[in-house]
């Protein structure tokens, strides 16, 4: 893959808070091409919403500096202007949040909230912007699309809700999808056709997605590959199949080993003790140290671990990666 | 409500009729005039002969001048009404623009200046305030003439002149507490989640404030706008005394001080409806803008 | 397709032990920690400290006052403010700043009493209401939404009307007032609690309802019922300068800071200290119950505070 679509490099984010400084990203670098779909796992805090947020500019610049640079297609999205980075956002990157209930403004009718986004981007006159929504709401599985265009969200339950989310995160046939927790609130039936949406309309626009979660089933069934970050960093990441098969970071085991086991005879569900860190205060050495079941090196306490190689890429020619002291019995 | 009305001024002690002839006072006339009044009569009937007369319109007579309470309310009423409106507009103006912009610039000089204005002009004693701009703009300064009422077709700037001290008073004193409103309500707006859906879609700035912020924002300042008006149309009582203002809180404050009952029961009445109407007027312009409340 | 969440230790204890949190949110009230809290916001703390001030000169002042404050000097009258008068005499000669001083008692102790019986009756209707629903709260919520219906000044001014004026009957016409004002309080913090793990478990092992009042929904309750309070004893300040002004409310010769202002509104041209400094007073002393309600509210009421921590997310 000689040119991706999004290239984050070293992407640093530091939050000013009542408690003092905090390190919410620290140094996240990795590439998202064209037409794939990437994964980014990690528990609440592990700083997945706020590197995504950074890069479309969509922190509170009072609190928040950004550093390291985001090149999408070429062009660095962290250093452009703001009229620039106005115009990326909608036909550059589309983004869904994690809310339906929240995410769309209550007072103002959906198809209000599809045509300003479409006419924000471009001449285009009031009835063929809202013939472009209807399109639209037709193409994320709406029924009556005409209808729901004068409905205001409250009317609509929070499927529906956030198929309107995505359809205004579509509306510009963006280059880049992001999807911020977009099918946690939502129960399992709705949540699993709307993946199916996202992936035929992926297939159709040939889109990069990124797809925020912490539902590893969710990963499995969309995702090319797979970033786990823990701490603000990327522990661990590579193909589907070799994280989720081969996790070599012990936190990346510690998730898999919190799955709730189905089939199995309902013991007790392995849990990862402790909590993750304060980014306020965030241990030197490993940042998994602290709660590691493993510790099996001196430098962990120390020495903050390089992401490297630790499997020979399988899938795609693609390498698997993970920041760790502690791999059995991989290179080294 | 109108038991409340009527309980409260019937205990009002001493003898009204006795009051009301002064030292013109002979049995003759006051078996009369007891009579006439209707106060001879049982307490519950007085009330309801009260409540059933006040529902045609019918407040009863002024023991103090004879004229039909209504005709005296109708006489104030568009005084009081004039000067509360002016108030809550210059609250208003006030308000949205300070309260925005502290919400947009929080903690900024321009926020604590705001709010400690609007701290000042909460805690000011409106009469007090009435007081100092009087002796500065009647007195020294001699721009504004100190009080009094002219009709606005009668002479439409000395209108002008005699309303401003009065409403930017009252104005100053809601337009604090509005100020607060809005600021905290944009400031809730402004962190909003479908705020940053909007920016997202790659709106330009303005129309996200617009649309995505001020709007929503502004929606809870209709019902805090109700409430202040509510309360402007009590609360210039004390105002009007200083200003010479001929409404309706002269007028009660009048007739306590004679022991006028059918006039201040007729104009807490008129205060009490006043305060239920802006309540369903509030209610019913809130089901029209806010189309969560619509069904 | 399954979904399985990861283990969300942020998120997963709310939704599994809402009990235990909220066990521990059941709080006594930590006074120490708002003390120190409070101290730590400067213009709450100086508002405090101006309050116990103003409290402490009306406490002792007979002793504190120059002079006595209906003591009329005939040779003095209107005269500017000096050293021998710092607020200027009135037209009677009586010195400003003495009849100020001990305005501070009349209006504190009418604010005071005003607030005290608010609080106690409108506390009492709302703890009535809310911890027993059904009938008894939307008997007495009904009447509270009536008394709440008439306008603040009004009311007070058609209670004093049945009453009479003076001091007394002043403070129980403000207190009329804000009566609705507390029930409503605490009714909703009442609501808000009675439903909580805590409640019901201790109601579920026999406690009575005196102790489940006592010991576990007023402490809950107290927090805005407290800074509702502050904020109270402002108007409270403000509606008896108000009534006095008016003439209805304390009599001279006391001296209250309203009935002065009403007086020297007559000399208003010619001696401006005579309204000036009552007023002064009214206002500072307003002001200090405002900024005092706002730090505490911002110590007391864990929604804002979070809010304000939760600012840069």
């Amino acid at each position: 893959m000689t040119a991706p679509l999004l290239e984050v490099e070293d992407l640093r984010v530091r939050l000013r808070t009542p408690r003092g400084p905090a390190a919410v990203v620290n140094g996240l670098s990795y590439t998202v091409g064209r037409g794939e779909t990437v994964a980014v796992v990690g528990e609440s805090g592990s700083g997945k919403s706020v590197s995504v947020l950074a890069l479309l500019g969509l922190l509170p610049e009072r609190v928040a500096t950004v550093t390291g640079s985001a090149r999408l297609d070429g062009e660095d999205l962290l250093t452009m202007s703001p009229e620039r980075l106005r115009q990326v956002r909608g036909p550059g990157v589309g983004m869904v949040f994690q809310d339906p209930m929240t995410s769309l403004n209550p007072v103002l009718t959906v198809g209000r909230q599809l045509v300003e986004g479409i006419r924000a981007h471009g001449e285009v006159s009031k009835a063929a912007a809202r013939e472009r929504a209807a399109g639209l709401l037709a193409e994320v599985g709406l029924p009556d699309p005409q209808g729901a265009l004068d409905r205001y969200p409250h009317e609509l339950s929070g499927g529906m809700r956030q198929r309107v989310v995505i359809a205004i995160a579509l509306a510009n046939s963006p280059a880049l999808l992001i999807a911020d927790e977009a099918t946690t609130a939502l129960d399992v039936t709705v949540q699993a056709q709307i993946l199916d949406l996202v992936e035929s309309l992926q297939a159709d626009h040939g889109t990069g997605v990124i797809w925020i979660t912490h539902d590893l089933g969710v990963v499995a069934g969309i995702a090319d590959r797979v970033l786990v970050m823990y701490g603000g960093r990327c522990v661990e990441d590579g193909t589907v199949d070799d994280v989720l098969e081969r996790p070599a970071h012990p936190y990346t085991r510690g998730l898999l080993g919190a799955l709730p086991d189905l089939a199995g005879d309902g013991g007790d569900l392995a849990t990862i003790p402790g909590t993750p860190p304060a980014p306020t205060d965030l241990p030197g050495g490993c940042v998994f140290w602290p709660r590691c079941p493993v510790r099996g090196d001196a430098r962990c306490e120390t020495e903050q671990p390089p992401l490297q190689v630790v499997g020979a890429g399988l899938s795609k020619g693609l390498p698997h990666r993970a920041a760790t002291w502690c791999t059995e019995g991989s290179a080294r | 409500m109108s038991v409340v009305v009527f309980a409260l001024v019937q205990l009002v002690p001493g003898d009204p009729i006795r009051l009301a002839l002064g030292t013109r006072f002979d049995q003759e006339t006051y078996d009369a005039l007891l009579a006439r009044s209707g106060l001879d009569q049982p307490l519950v009937q007085q009330y309801l002969t009260w409540a059933g007369r006040a529902v045609t319109g019918d407040l009863g007579v002024s023991f103090r001048s004879g004229e039909t309470v209504t005709s005296l309310i109708a006489e104030r009423l568009p005084a009081t009404l004039t000067l509360a409106l002016a108030s809550i507009l210059v609250a208003l103006l006030i308000a949205v623009p300070l309260g925005t912009i502290s919400a947009l610039r929080p903690r900024s000089l321009v926020d604590r200046v705001a709010t400690v204005l609007s701290q000042i002009g909460i805690s000011v004693p409106e009469f007090w305030m009435a007081i100092v701009l009087i002796l500065v703009f009647a007195g020294t300064l001699g721009w504004l003439p100190s009080g009094g009422y002219v009709g606005l077709t009668e002479d439409p700037a000395g209108w002008a002149q005699r309303l401003l001290l009065p409403a930017v008073v009252t104005g100053v004193v809601s337009g604090s507490v509005i100020t607060r409103f809005v600021r905290s309500s944009v400031l809730e707006a402004l962190g909003a989640d479908h705020v940053r859906t909007a920016q997202a879609k790659g709106l330009p700035r303005r129309q996200v404030f617009t649309w995505h912020v001020l709007r929503n924002a502004l929606l809870p300042l209709v019902t805090v706008t109700g409430v202040q008006l509510a309360y402007l149309l009590s609360g210039v009582v004390v105002v009007e005394i200083v200003f010479s203002w001929p409404g309706l809180g002269q007028l009660a404050l009048q007739a306590v001080q004679a022991r006028d009952y059918p006039v201040l029961q007729g104009a807490i009445l008129l205060f009490a409806v006043t305060f239920l109407v802006i309540n369903l007027v509030v209610d019913l312009l809130y089901t029209a803008i806010d189309p969560r409340i619509r069904r | 397709m399954t979904g399985a969440p990861l283990p969300e230790p942020a998120a997963s204890p709310t939704a599994t032990d809402a009990g235990v949190r909220s066990t521990q949110r059941a709080p006594r009230p930590r006074w120490r920690e708002t003390l120190g809290l409070l101290a730590r916001n400067p213009t709450a703390a100086i508002a405090a400290a101006v309050l116990v001030l103003l409290v402490l000169m009306a406490v002792f002042d007979e002793t504190v006052a120059p002079d006595g404050p209906n003591e009329i000097s005939v040779d003095d009258r209107l005269q500017a403010p000096s050293w021998a008068h710092p607020f200027g005499t009135d037209d009677l000669g009586r010195d400003i700043l003495s009849r100020v001083v001990l305005g501070a008692g009349v209006s504190l102790r009418v604010g005071f009493l005003a607030v005290a019986f608010a609080l106690v009756v409108g506390a009492l209707v709302g703890l009535l209401a809310g911890f027993y629903g059904r009938w008894v709260d939307d008997v007495l919520m009904r009447f509270m939404d009536v008394l709440f219906a008439f306008p603040a000044v009004l009311l007070a001014i058609a209670v004093l009307a049945v009453r009479g004026p003076g001091a007394g009957n002043t403070a129980l016409a403000i207190g009329i007032v804000y009566v609705p004002v507390f029930a409503r309080v605490t009714r909703a913090s009442v609501l808000g609690v009675r439903e909580e793990v805590y409640v019901r478990a201790s109601r579920s092992v026999g406690a009575s309802d005196w102790r489940l009042l006592t010991r576990h929904v007023l402490p809950n309750a107290a927090p805005p019922i407290i800074v509702q309070t502050s904020i109270s004893l402002a108007f409270a300040v403000l509606a008896e300068a108000a009534l006095s002004f008016l003439g209805l409310g304390t009599q001279p010769p006391n001296p209250s800071w309203g009935l002065m202002l009403a007086e020297g509104r007559g000399f208003i041209d010619i001696a401006w200290w005579l309204a000036f400094f009552p007023g002064m007073a009214i206002f500072l002393t307003v002001l200090c119950f405002n900024l005092l309600g706002d730090g505490l509210r911002d110590v007391l009421d864990p929604r804002q505070r979070t809010l304000m921590a939760g600012g840069g997310r």
